[in-house]
Parts: structure tokens; sequence; C-alpha cells
């Protein structure tokens, strides 16, 4: 399968970029960034997994069905995460007789 | 039947049902993803109970969060990843059909899933000395002692799900070990292996995300 082979130097600078990461993520939670703070440690968390995912796992070489599914296992989540906060965060926002 | 039809139909790397070996290769990975794919869903269920608690007591969380150690936490994290690394060399090696370099690659994944694990027994220890483990004999000093054993609970029960698929995923690559050692895998069938480093990333995935969202919350605050 010459096609899911990729160099193992990629794998190498995979690797460093996850070391990176890591080493990012811890230093900069002890910034005061406000309400940044959470949202900076999650876009690194996501870079991380994208790149865990692209190349670790070959989703960039798999077939077009098999990143549909990857994807939809993102949306899914994202799905079931969006309507719940959807609810618990707007709880409050509308007044109501008897509240 | 014959012998040879027999053993042709049943025990060649290609099963009979496929068309080539590439067809056989994409199906499996398709399965796996699926099954991935509800795991995400299994522990997508707890990341949204953490956001709703983190949501509704945020001083709580951070209160909590400050009681971890981070740099075990992050010597776990970088554990992991260069597991990671040493999986992938491994399912490299099964592909190109060395071997030796298969064994001793999921020999150290094996044993740097070990460490992980070890690591994680000290931090847990640590709860228990401390009184931090939700439960009759739960005790934290300051405000919001019963939000912040809510943390402690997402917490356990966060931690020791990875975990449980850790000692699920070192049982696998054990499996896998000793049938490489018996020459099982070649460069032109070595799905297995491919398929259970699809496992063990994704074991590293949720890691990725468990570490800032429970070891990090607020850091600079201390």
């Amino acid at each position: 399968m010459s096609e899911h082979t990729i160099s193992t130097k990629s794998y190498y600078l995979v690797f460093l970029a996850l070391m990176a990461g890591t080493a990012l993520t811890t230093w900069v939670a002890f910034f005061d960034l406000g309400w940044l703070n959470t949202p900076v440690a999650l876009s690194i968390a996501w870079t991380k997994a994208m790149l865990v995912v692209l190349y670790f796992m070959h989703v960039k070489q798999s077939t077009k069905l098999t990143k549909v599914v990857a994807a939809a296992g993102v949306f899914w989540l994202l799905l079931l995460l969006g309507l719940t906060m959807g609810d618990i965060v707007t709880r409050g926002w509308l007044g109501f007789p008897g509240k | 039947m014959s012998a040879e039809v027999h053993e042709a139909l049943f025990h060649a790397p290609r099963a009979h049902q496929f068309d080539t070996a590439e067809q056989q290769r994409d199906a499996s990975t398709l399965g796996m993803w699926i099954f991935l794919v509800t795991e995400i869903m299994f522990f997508g269920g707890l990341f949204c109970c953490y956001l709703v608690y983190r949501w509704l007591y945020p001083a709580a969380f951070a209160a909590a969060s400050h009681h971890l150690d981070v740099a075990l936490g992050g010597f776990n994290t970088a554990v992991l990843i260069c597991s990671s690394l040493t999986m992938v060399l491994a399912v490299n090696a099964s592909q190109n059909g060395r071997r030796g370099a298969l064994i001793a690659f999921l020999i150290l994944t094996i044993l740097l899933g070990g460490v992980f694990l070890g690591v994680k027994a000290v931090e847990w220890h640590h709860k228990f000395v401390d009184h931090h483990v939700p439960g009759p004999s739960f005790h934290f000093e300051g405000p919001d002692a019963r939000q912040v054993q809510l943390f402690f609970s997402l917490y356990f029960v966060m931690t020791g799900l990875h975990a449980l698929h850790m000692v699920i995923g070192i049982g696998l690559l054990s499996v896998l070990t000793v049938q490489a050692k018996h020459g099982k895998f070649t460069s032109e069938y070595n799905t297995p292996v491919d398929m259970c480093g699809l496992y063990w990333h994704f074991v590293d995935l949720i890691w990725i995300f468990l570490f800032p969202l429970l070891y990090l919350i607020d850091r600079h605050a201390k």
C-alpha cells in the first residue's frame, strides 16, 4: 500500500509540533488573557488533534467516505455540545411571570 | 472443498468477498472509524457534562483544577505523544515488512502506556491522601466545596474511562506483539496493526483535550 505510507520524516515533524503544542498550552495557561484563556487552550488542543487525525491516523490519505465519517463524528459532537449549551446559557435571558 | 481451495478462501490475506486488498483495507478503516465515532460520542457525553458544570461554577472548577499537578499531567501528555509516535512507527514498520522493528516499536508503545498509567496511579493516590475523592470522606478547604466535588467526580470518571481505554489498548498491543512474533503480519497484510494504531491515537486524542480542560483552568490566578 504505497499510498498509505508517509515518510517517517513527516511523523517526526508532527511529533515535534505536538510536543511544542503541549509546552505552549502549558506556558500560556499561566498568563491572564481574560476570557481568552479557554479559547486559546482549546484552539491549541484542536490543532494538535487535527495533526494526530490527519497524519498519525492517516485520514489525509484515507478515502472520502472515511473523511466524511470522521467529520460526522465532530459534527454530531458539536450538535450535542451546541444544543445543550444553547439551553444552559440562555435560561436566564427571558423573564416570565412568577419568576 | 479441497484443502487448497479452503485455504485460498478463508486464510488468504484478502478475504474472498473483497475484489482487491486495497478495498479490504478501506473497508476495515471505515469500520474502525465508525467505531471511533461512537467513542467520540461516548466521551462526548462526559465533555458535555463538564462544559455545563464549568459554565455554571467557573470559580469552583478553577479552584479545584489548581489542586491537580501540572508537572505530572504535562509529563503524561508528553509520554502519550511519544507513544503515538512509536505506534505510528510500528504501523510504518509493518507496512514495510520490517518485523523486528514492528515488535520493538510495539513493545516501546506498551512500555510508554505503562508509564502513563503508573503516573496516573500516583496522581490518583495523591487525591486519596488529600481527601479529594468524591464521597463521604471528601474534604475541601475553601468555598464551593460541593461544586469542587463535582469537578473531582468528573476528573475521576473522565481520567478513569481514559485509563480503561489505555488498559484495553495495552492488551490489544500485547496480542499484536505475540502475533507479530509468529510472523502474522507482512507488507501485504497488516490491517490489525493499522486498526489498533487508530485506536491508540484516538486515546491520545482524548487526552489532548483532557489535559488543558482539567489541569490548566485559570492557572494564572494562583
